[in-house]
C-alpha cells in the first residue's frame, strides 16, 4: 500500500489556496463528471419547463407536463445506460463525486440520533474521523466513519477524508468503549487514504492503523463495514476489521490511488484509468476476490442523486445486519471474523497440486 | 519440510546485492570499501556502519545457530490472481523475480534456534519485488504466527519491504494487512513473544501492519521506516522534509522504537529478550 498522493495533492491546492469563496462557488457551478453531460442536459432542460410552468389548467400547461414526462423517461433511459456501462475509472469519479453523501449526511438520514464523541485523549480531535453514539432502528450503536466535508470550510478542516494518527487513535478509543457496553459497531469508510505528511509519521500513522487492525480482530461486539465511498488502502482498512463487509454500488477500496499507482508502474498519473482498470477494485470485483459480503445498489445515476433513497437502502442493510449478527455468541462471532479474514488471499499450494496430481 | 539448499542461494543472492569486483561503492559515506571486508562484517560498512542489503537467506544464517532452520510453506507460490499488467505482465515479473533472487516469493519462513532457543521466523527480502506484501507473504507469515501460537514458540519476523502491500494483486494484498494482524492479535492473546526487527526499508502497508506489531520493535541503524513515501509527502506538504526524517533514529526519537541495533549484535540482542521474557 502507497499513498493517496493525487488525492492528498488535491487536498493541499485546496488547503494552500486562501481564496474560499471563489473555490466554493466554482465547486457549485462545476457539472460533474463528464459522462453525464448528456443526463446534465435533460436535467437542466427539465429545470428550465418547470420554472416555465404556468401552474393552472391550460393545454400550454399540460403540454409542457407532456414534455417533462418525455423527458424523464428520456432521462431514465440514457442514465441507465451510463450507469451499466460505467469504466472503473469513471466509478471512481461516482465515488469522489462532490455530492455524494458522506457519514455526517447518512447520519441524518438514516439514523434516529447522533451523539458525537470527540477526541483521543492523546493528542486531538481529528475532524476526519467522526465518532460516536447512535441509534438506528431499535439499536444502540458506535458509529465511526471517515467525514471528507461538504464545504471548502468543513473540507479544509477534515484534510478531505485523510485522518491522522489521533485519527485512529480516536477511533480505537471509542471502539473500545462500545466494547465494554457489547454495543454494535458501524464502521463508514470514506477516505482518499491516510494523511501524508511529517506529523502524521512523527505520531505513529503506521503503527497506529496496525494496532487499530490488531484490536478491531478480537473486539466483543458486533462490527459492520461499509465503503460508501473511497476505500484507500491502510487509510481504509484501520477501520475496516468487522464481521461484515458492505459496498456500496459505485464505491470502490482499493491497496492503492489509481493515480498512486499509475505513477509508480506507468510512471504518470495520467495513466490513471489504465491503472483503475487493472487494479480490479469496484464493488463486483471485490465480491469476485471474497473480500466483502454485499454490494448495497445504488439509486440510478448514482447516490449523489438521491440522498434520501441511499440513505433508506443503507439503513436497511444495516438494520437487517445488526439483527443476524446480534443474535449470534460472541465467541462464535470472533471465530467467525477470524476466518473470514484468514481465507483471504490466492495462492498456489504445491503440497495440494502434488496430492491432487497423484489422487488422479 | 525440506531445508532448501542454502549455500547456492545465498551466492546467487550476494552477487546481486553487492556488485561484482573487489571493491564497491558505500552509499553511507560515499568511500570505496574492500567487498570482503564488508562481507566479513555480515554486509556493513567498516569505515562508516553504514548497513548495506543482505538477503533473506543471509539473514537467517546470521540470526540463527547454524544448520538449524528448518523451512516452512516453501511450497506456496504466488500466481497472477487480477491477471495485472503494466508496462510488464505480472505473470512473467514473477518469474523474472524468481529467477534473479532464488526465491519463490518475498518472505522466507521457518524455525531454527538462536543461541539453543529454539524460535519461529519470518524475513521479508526486499530485492523481490521490493519485499512487498501479496498473498504468499500473507499467508506464509500467518501460517507462521499460527504454529508459533500452537508450540508456544517466540516470533521474529525480520522486515524489508520498501513496497509495502503489492500493488499487482490489489485488494487482495491490502487484505493480507488484516490477516496477519488478526493472528498476531491472537499469538498476543496467547502470551507470545513476538520481537520485530526492523530494516532498511520498511515502509507502507508492511510497516502498518505486522511491522509495527511487536512486543519489542528493533531496528537496524539509519533504515528507512515509515507508512508514506518521503517524496509522496514532499509531494503533498511542498516544503523539505527534515533531515533524518523516517529514519530508525527518528522513529526511536518518537517513540516507536524499543532499540536500535546493529547487525553484528542482532543474534545477542534478540536471545537477551527472549531469556527476559522467560519464554
Ligand atoms: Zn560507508
Amino acid at each position: 500500500m502507497r499513498s493517496p498522493y493525487e488525492a492528498a495533492e488535491t487536498c493541499t491546492a485546496f488547503i494552500a489556496n486562501p481564496n474560499a469563496t471563489d473555490l466554493e462557488t466554482m465547486s457549485s457551478t462545476l457539472n460533474g463528471p463528464d459522462f453525464e453531460a448528456g443526463m446534465l442536459e435533460i436535467e437542466a432542460k427539465i429545470r428550465e419547463l418547470q420554472a416555465a410552468g404556468l401552474r393552472d389548467e391550460s393545454s400550454e400547461q399540460q403540454d409542457l407536463e407532456q414534455q417533462i414526462i418525455d423527458l424523464r423517461r428520456e432521462w431514465n433511459r440514457l442514465t441507465e445506460e451510463v450507469y451499466s456501462n460505467l469504466s472503473p475509472w469513471q466509478i471512481v469519479q461516482v465515488a469522489r463525486h462532490k455530492d455524494r453523501p458522506y457519514t455526517k449526511d447518512y447520519l441524518n438520514l438514516a439514523f434516529e440520533e447522533f451523539v458525537e464523541l470527540h477526541g483521543d485523549k492523546h493528542f486531538g480531535d481529528d475532524r476526519a474521523m467522526l465518532t460516536g453514539f447512535a441509534k438506528i432502528d431499535q439499536y444502540k450503536v458506535m458509529v465511526v466513519g471517515h467525514q471528507k466535508g461538504r464545504t471548502y470550510k468543513e473540507r479544509a478542516s477534515c484534510n478531505f477524508g485523510c485522518a491522522h494518527p489521533e485519527g485512529y487513535r480516536k477511533a480505537m478509543s471509542k471502539m473500545r468503549l462500545a466494547e465494554k457496553y457489547q454495543m454494535p459497531i458501524i464502521c463508514f469508510i470514506d477516505t482518499p487514504g491516510a494523511y501524508p505528511g511529517v506529523g502524521a509519521e512523527e505520531r505513529g500513522q503506521a503503527q497506529v492503523i496496525a494496532e487499530s487492525m490488531f484490536q478491531m480482530s478480537q473486539l466483543k461486539t458486533p462490527i459492520i463495514c461499509v465503503v460508501i465511498g473511497e476505500g484507500g488502502s491502510g487509510g481504509a482498512l484501520g477501520i475496516g476489521v468487522g464481521d461484515r463487509i458492505g459496498v456500496l454500488e459505485f464505491a470502490y477500496y482499493s491497496v492503492i490511488s489509481p493515480e498512486g499507482c499509475a505513477g509508480i508502474l506507468w510512471k504518470s498519473h495520467e495513466h490513471a484509468p489504465k491503472a483503475a482498470d487493472a487494479l480490479r477494485f469496484t464493488s463486483k470485483h471485490l465480491l469476485e476476490l471474497g473480500v466483502i459480503d454485499e454490494v448495497i445498489e445504488e439509486p440510478l445515476g448514482g447516490a449523489h442523486r438521491d440522498h434520501h433513497k441511499m440513505a433508506g437502502r443503507l439503513k436497511s442493510y444495516l438494520v437487517k445486519t445488526l439483527e443476524e449478527l446480534k443474535a449470534q455468541p460472541v465467541e462464535q462471532l470472533l471465530s467467525q471474523r477470524y476466518a473470514k479474514f484468514r481465507q483471504m488471499g490466492v495462492y498456489l499450494d504445491g503440497l495440494q497440486q502434488d496430492a491432487a496430481a497423484a489422487t488422479t | 519440510m525440506a531445508t532448501a539448499n542454502k549455500d547456492q542461494s545465498t551466492k546467487r543472492v550476494l552477487k546481486r546485492a553487492v556488485p561484482d569486483g573487489l571493491w564497491i561503492k558505500c552509499p553511507g559515506c560515499k568511500a570505496t570499501v574492500y567487498r570482503k571486508e564488508a562481507e566479513n562484517l555480515q554486509n556493513v560498512c567498516p569505515k562508516c556502519q553504514y548497513h548495506f542489503y543482505v538477503s533473506a537467506r543471509q539473514r537467517i544464517a546470521q540470526v540463527l545457530d547454524e544448520g538449524t532452520f528448518e523451512e516452512w510453506d516453501d511450497h506456496l507460490c504466488p500466481t497472477d490472481p487480477l491477471k495485472f499488467a503494466d508496462k510488464k505482465r505480472y505473470a512473467d515479473r514473477l518469474v523474472d523475480e524468481q529467477q534473479r533472487t532464488g526465491l519463490t516469493d518475498a518472505s522466507l519462513t521457518g524455525s531454527g534456534m538462536i543461541r539453543a532457543r529454539r524460535v519461529a521466523i519470518g524475513v521479508t527480502d526486499s530485492a523481490f519485488i521490493m519485499g512487498s506484501m501479496g498473498s504468499v507473504v500473507g499467508e506464509k507469515l500467518t501460517r507462521l504466527v499460527e504454529r508459533a501460537t500452537r508450540h508456544a514458540l517466540p516470533l521474529i519476523i525480520v522486515s524489508g519491504s520498501g513496497g509495502g502491500a503489492r500493488m499487482h494483486e490489489g485488494i487482495l494484498s491490502l487484505m493480507q494487512m488484516a490477516k496477519v494482524s488478526a493472528a498476531l492479535s491472537r499469538y498476543h492473546e496467547a502470551g507470545g513473544l513476538y520481537i520485530s526487527v526492523l530494516t532498511n526499508p520498511t515502509m507502507g502497508g508492511v510497516a502498518a501492519s505486522f511491522a509495527s506489531l511487536g512486543d519489542l520493535v528493533f531496528a537496524e541503524p539509519r533504515a528507512l521506516i515509515g507508512f508514506a513515501g518521503p517524496r509522496t509527502i514532499k509531494a503533498t506538504i511542498k516544503l523539505e522534509l527534515p533531515e533524518g526524517f523516517q529514519t530508525s533514529e527518528f522513529l526511536l526519537e518518537h517513540g516507536y522504537i524499543d532499540r536500535i541495533v546493529e547487525r553484528g549484535r542482532l543474534k545477542n540482542e534478540i536471545a537477551r529478550a527472549i531469556d527476559y521474557c522467560g519464554k
